[in-house]
């Protein structure tokens, strides 16, 4: 029987992935992700989880285990944060162009020196050209559905690829919601027996990653970009039929709220997408036309979206990551998907790096800024230039 | 041999696939069948698969892709192979 399950993000997530049963789980703790692992490892003491957990000396070595294993055709999941993500930064380009749907949570964490713990996307921001899927979440419903839904994406067909499930420090993570759990049969229907691309087996010998010649590269880097634009036609799929099986659905590429006659559209992500739904409400009572398209996956990018709100309003984009000696990444690639093909006005704010509160009253002031025509075009950092 | 459709660094089992690696060689390994007693500690360390065993235990080595490691001598517990500079004048 399905179930309510008042949990953290984290236990929610090692709920889903246990529910997904992966052959292989590699991991190595880190705040603010510890809890995930140990959720795991909990579940491997009592039984229900049935896989292998191998405990690792470090992330790139968790990384490098899940490749391992996943070559050999199974299912796999880890999970990590910040300088772990950071550390594995080479096994994930390597997963990726060897195309092994390896899934991973990552908590959003600050990167340091400063020791910092709390929410800022500059890790996973920081990942975005290693070739894995990126998605956003912004309840621990969303994590949990969002897990269940990746396995099933990253192991299709005609995609392949390794995908990353990033929610915000503590304000997801160690933050207890409740979530409807499905059956633990309509999981196995919905998620089915991974069919590998390929995999390592005594009886057909074979060698991966060898020499490989520059025409040949460049062939291999082509298609994961088309296995990315697959995913971009799959995501919407997979979460349609999630949404006919289980009756929840939190956006395709984006999630829409309140966006009928807006005349701004605000673009935001994580935890700051979450907050942006009642700074919408509280902006709307007041008369301003804004409303939100909430940033689900950051890879594949939705550009074709946002291209189509961008004819019909102007857009605000909030970033709780900086591209140091540019702009925020998500201010930056929303200019870039609309060049030349529209005059909208794009407002970019910095907000919420290390883990600072950002509240639906901040949201409110940073939109109400843009639309009283008081943003520059440049990106303003909020709370630091006297907005 | 089973295939594989897809678009990644996989590659199959095919003699010389790099091409004639015997051409990398500077030092040559030089076998002596006088003095092999048959042990096979060549055949089990060649990193290449160039030691080619016979039915009778006997070992020769594929010179066409040798690239001249050495490890075969250095196993070689009865020093029945000696590495020699290639072009050396005897």
């Amino acid at each position: 029987m399905s179930q309510v399950m008042i949990d953290t993000g984290n236990y929610i997530a090692a709920k889903a992935a246990v529910m997904c049963k992966p052959e292989v789980v590699a991991a190595y703790p880190i705040t603010p992700q510890t809890t995930l692992v140990e959720g795991v490892a909990n579940y491997k003491a009592s039984g229900e989880f049935k896989g292998e957990y191998i405990c690792v000396e470090s992330e790139h070595s968790a990384m490098a285990a899940c490749i391992g294993a996943s070559s050999t055709g199974v299912r796999t999941f880890t999970g990590t944060s910040s300088h772990g993500l950071l550390l594995m930064h080479e096994m994930l380009h390597w997963a990726a162009l060897a195309r092994l749907p390896v899934i991973m949570c990552n908590i959003n964490r600050v990167v340091g020196p400063g020791w910092n713990i709390w929410a800022d996307e500059n890790d996973s921001i920081s990942q975005r050209d290693t070739g894995w899927i990126q998605f956003y979440c912004s309840s621990n419903q969303e994590i949990f559905d969002t897990i269940i839904q990746s396995f099933k994406l990253g192991e299709h067909e005609k995609v392949s690829l390794p995908v990353m499930i990033s929610y915000n420090a503590f304000i997801l993570s160690h933050t207890s919601m409740p979530v409807y759990v499905p059956d633990q049969k309509d999981v196995d229907n919905f998620v089915k027996k991974r069919i590998p691309k390929w995999k390592l087996e005594v009886e057909n010998p074979i060698t991966f990653g060898n020499i490989i010649l520059p025409h040949e590269y460049e062939k291999v880097r082509r298609e994961m970009q088309n296995c990315q634009e697959n995913a971009k036609k799959l995501i919407p799929e997979i979460a349609s039929e999630w949404k006919k099986k289980f009756g929840r659905f939190h956006g395709d590429l984006l999630e829409f709220y309140k966006c009928e006659g807006a005349e701004y559209i605000l673009l935001s992500m994580g935890a700051i997408g979450a907050e942006s739904k009642v700074a919408i409400d509280n902006l709307q009572k007041n008369g301003f036309k804004v409303g939100l398209a909430r940033v689900r996956t950051f890879r594949p990018f939705p550009q074709e979206e946002i291209l189509k709100l961008a004819k019909k309003a102007d857009l605000i984009v909030i970033d709780r990551n900086i591209s140091i000696g540019n702009e925020g990444a998500l201010f930056n690639e929303v200019k870039g998907s609309i060049y030349g093909k529209t005059d909208a006005k794009v407002h970019g704010f910095i907000a919420g790096l290390g883990g600072k509160d950002v509240t639906f009253g901040d949201i409110e002031t940073m939109c109400k800024k843009a639309i009283k025509g008081k943003a520059t075009d440049h990106q303003v950092w909020y709370g630091l230039e006297e907005v | 041999m089973k295939k594989y459709n897809i678009s990644t660094t996989i590659s199959y089992p095919v003699k010389g696939a790099m091409g004639r690696t015997g051409n990398w060689r500077v030092f040559k390994p030089i076998l002596d069948k006088k003095k092999c007693v048959k042990c096979l500690r060549c055949w089990i360390y060649c990193p290449e698969a160039t030691v080619i065993r016979n039915k009778d235990d006997t070992v020769d080595i594929d010179y066409e892709y040798c690239k001249g490691c050495g490890i075969c001598a250095n196993v070689c517990k009865v020093k029945a192979i000696v590495m020699e500079r290639e072009g050396a004048k005897k």
